[in-house]
């Protein structure tokens, strides 16, 4: 079962960090090239990442880079970049239009014919920062077989919806909106960045509102944030013994050729089923939550 | 390719490094390495940029790196920075920089 709980996002211009990352084991990595890195750092930024996608250490995590859109000078060249580099995971901002994740896996096609890659091997992700993104987001998540999750972005939709950011209802139609679209796609869906880092009740708090609607994992910009949200993903001992004891029963009851089974008088069915076996697959992944 | 105006790319933070290019007077390739780690790791470092500035096909220039204790991949990564942008070069030959 391949998490995607967190999402670190590592500035593409810090060599320091580009170096270090790894040690603090996220689900993946993001090397951001766009809002985190000045104009006049660009070109350095995207060799940076290059370098570092073939960087050994980084073999056995999952890589992702956000790329500039593709509308401006660098976005191109990001990708060149990041698809050469070995990345596993391209991630387009500012995703507003199904158009723009063809546009998208046009090139990563071309790229990865003329550097030998495998042809679909380089994954796509959305983020969607605006109300056109969510309004589109089911056409964005389905553009490509290559998506693997759809994002959304905080800062500029709150902008866009001429808002800012609060306790979370300026985000709740685009939340679910985005869920839904992933869903729907059969993708991973990924939360906003919570940007005050010394906040960890309110980190909390979002995590557990993000994790109840049912979000993949959260994009994170502090390392400090990860074994917190790992720790909220994570079951619990007692639905996981609930969540055997679910599965045991299934297990007899197909056993003695019945359709349907209770457990401690409750029906369990099989959403119940499929769900307590979720719950084990997760608790093998991740362990127990402390 | 040849450096035809000076250019820097990096940093002096750690884990980092500062390459300075320059034209070279003398149409001559004059490289200087200095680094933190010279000693545990000098021959590496002067390794990986001579294999970098080859594989760019640097004829000529003066290239100085002020190396951090930067990891290889970093140390290609600014090296090349530096060697773009002194070389005033827009178009990007991939397969030398991998």
């Amino acid at each position: 079962m391949k998490l995607r709980r967190s999402m670190l996002f590592v500035p593409g211009a810090n060599a320091s960090m580009l170096s270090t990352v790894f040690i603090y084991k996220p689900d993946s990595i993001m090397f951001d090239l766009e809002d985190a890195v000045s104009l006049r750092e660009k070109d350095s930024a995207r060799l940076l990442v290059f370098h570092a996608l073939q960087n050994p250490a980084y073999k056995d995590i999952e890589t992702v880079v956000r790329i500039n859109p593709l509308n401006t000078e660098y976005g191109l060249l990001d990708l060149e970049a990041a698809v050469r580099g070995g990345v596993d995971i391209v991630r387009l901002p500012k995703t507003d239009r199904p158009e723009d994740v063809h546009e998208l896996e046009a090139h990563v096609e071309r790229i990865e014919k003329e550097c030998g890659r495998e042809v679909g091997s380089t994954k796509l992700m959305a983020a969607v920062e605006s109300a056109s993104g969510v309004i589109n987001a089911v056409a964005i998540a389905t553009a490509s077989k290559r998506m693997v999750g759809i994002a959304l972005a905080g800062f500029d939709y709150v902008m866009d919806m001429q808002t800012e950011r609060g306790d979370g209802t300026e985000l709740f139609y685009a939340r679910c909106a985005v869920l839904h679209a992933a869903r729907y796609a059969g993708i991973d869906a990924f939360d906003v960045v919570y940007g005050d880092v010394n906040n960890e009740e309110g980190f909390l708090k979002e995590v557990d509102l993000i994790k109840k609607l049912g979000f993949n994992g959260k994009s994170l910009v502090n390392p400090r944030q990860i074994d917190l949200l790992h720790n909220a993903y994570a079951p619990t001992e007692e639905e996981v013994e609930h969540s055997k004891r679910v599965v045991a029963a299934a297990e007899q009851a197909e056993r003695d050729g019945l359709g349907v089974v209770s457990l401690n008088g409750k029906m369990i069915d099989a959403p119940i089923v499929n769900h307590a076996i979720r719950v084990l697959q997760k608790a093998q992944a991740s362990g127990v939550r402390k | 390719m040849k450096i035809v105006k000076e250019a820097l790319a990096g940093t002096l933070e750690s884990s980092d490094l500062l390459v300075k290019v320059a034209p070279s007077p003398t149409d001559t390739l004059e490289v200087m390495v200095q680094s933190e780690v010279i000693r545990q790791f000098g021959e590496q470092i002067n390794k990986v940029v001579r294999e970098t500035l080859e594989k760019m096909g640097v004829t000529a220039g003066q290239i100085l790196v002020d190396d951090k204790g930067a990891l290889d991949c970093a140390i290609r990564a600014r090296l090349q920075a530096a060697v773009l942008r002194g070389a005033d070069c827009n178009k990007i030959e991939w397969s030398r920089l991998s």
